[in-house]
């Protein structure tokens, strides 16, 4: 049910050619994908993806649309070429997929090896109740370390375009 | 059958949505876009195939007798964030390449490009 909303939104933003209207879908996307990342038990997922994903990216494209314009122009070519290549490559998805476990099997092979590890004893390693925590702080806290050095290069590099454009234009004047 | 695998379907009808758009549309931002719709399909994809069937959030709970899986929840964890800095670093880019083409669309800089 959450489901088929999500594919009414995406097609919606395919659609709209008003960039603000798609942002706003876009944000409304994410709020959606959160609740069913509610509904499959992630709720920390849930809340990254609520205060990440709707908000602060929301934001930073609203915040760049003011900078270039909303409004997106018709393009010339026809349709039919990307639609047959995304046809193409769905069919081969949906054929892969027909090898996938059945959804929820306790049985599937990624519920039987290094999972049960963490579930059974990360509690006690750790004294945490909340597995996802222990696991990306304690066990895979080099891996979150990674993680902050990717934001930190991404915000350096977001400083150097933007800031480098103002000395530029001090120095024209 | 169909109905289990159901959420992978929409998952690649998604994940094809998104890729469509990164294709057929020549405005960067809606290229950007396109990505994120993707991307989160991806993600559905993984918390898909953590769950299990009557188990709860993997948080420690008197009477709960089966957990989700908590790791594909950390690797996505991260995946969003790291998400967010990839689409803010591009949409930086998106600001730059307006300022020297003064222009967002795909063709408009292509032509620019051939006449220079």
């Amino acid at each position: 049910m959450l489901l088929g909303f999500l594919v009414v939104i995406a097609i919606a933003i395919v659609r709209l050619r008003n960039l603000v209207a798609v942002i706003m879908l876009t944000g409304i996307y994410s709020l959606h994908a959160a609740l069913f990342f509610v509904a499959l038990d992630a709720v920390d997922v849930a809340f990254t993806e609520a205060a990440v994903g709707a908000g602060i990216s929301t934001v930073l494209m609203l915040a760049t649309l003011g900078l270039v314009g909303h409004e997106e122009s018709r393009p010339s070519s026809r349709a039919w070429l990307p639609l047959a290549v995304v046809l193409v490559t769905g069919g081969a998805l949906v054929f892969a997929t027909l090898d996938m476990p059945r959804f929820g099997d306790p049985d599937a092979p990624i519920h039987r090896h290094v999972a049960p590890r963490y579930i059974i004893d990360s509690p006690r390693e750790t004294g945490l109740p909340n597995m996802v925590t222990s696991v990306l702080a304690s066990y895979r806290g080099y891996d979150t370390l990674g993680e902050t050095v990717v934001i930190f290069t991404a915000g350096v590099g977001v400083l150097l375009l933007l800031g480098g454009r103002r000395r530029d234009d001090e120095e024209q004047e | 059958m169909a109905l289990s695998l159901y959420n992978y379907w929409i998952v690649i009808v998604l994940m094809m949505t998104g890729f469509y758009i990164v294709i057929r549309s020549t405005n960067l931002v809606k290229k950007i876009v396109g990505l994120n719709i993707f991307q989160t399909s991806v993600f559905i994809l993984y918390i898909s195939m953590g769950k299990v069937e009557g188990g709860t959030a993997p948080i420690v709970t008197d009477g709960a007798t089966a957990y989700s899986n908590p790791l594909p929840h950390v690797l996505i964890l991260t995946a969003i964030v790291v998400g967010v800095a990839t689409t803010a670093l591009g949409l930086t880019l998106v600001v730059r390449i307006k300022e020297a083409y003064g222009s967002v669309d795909e063709e408009a800089i292509q032509r620019q490009d051939r006449e220079a």
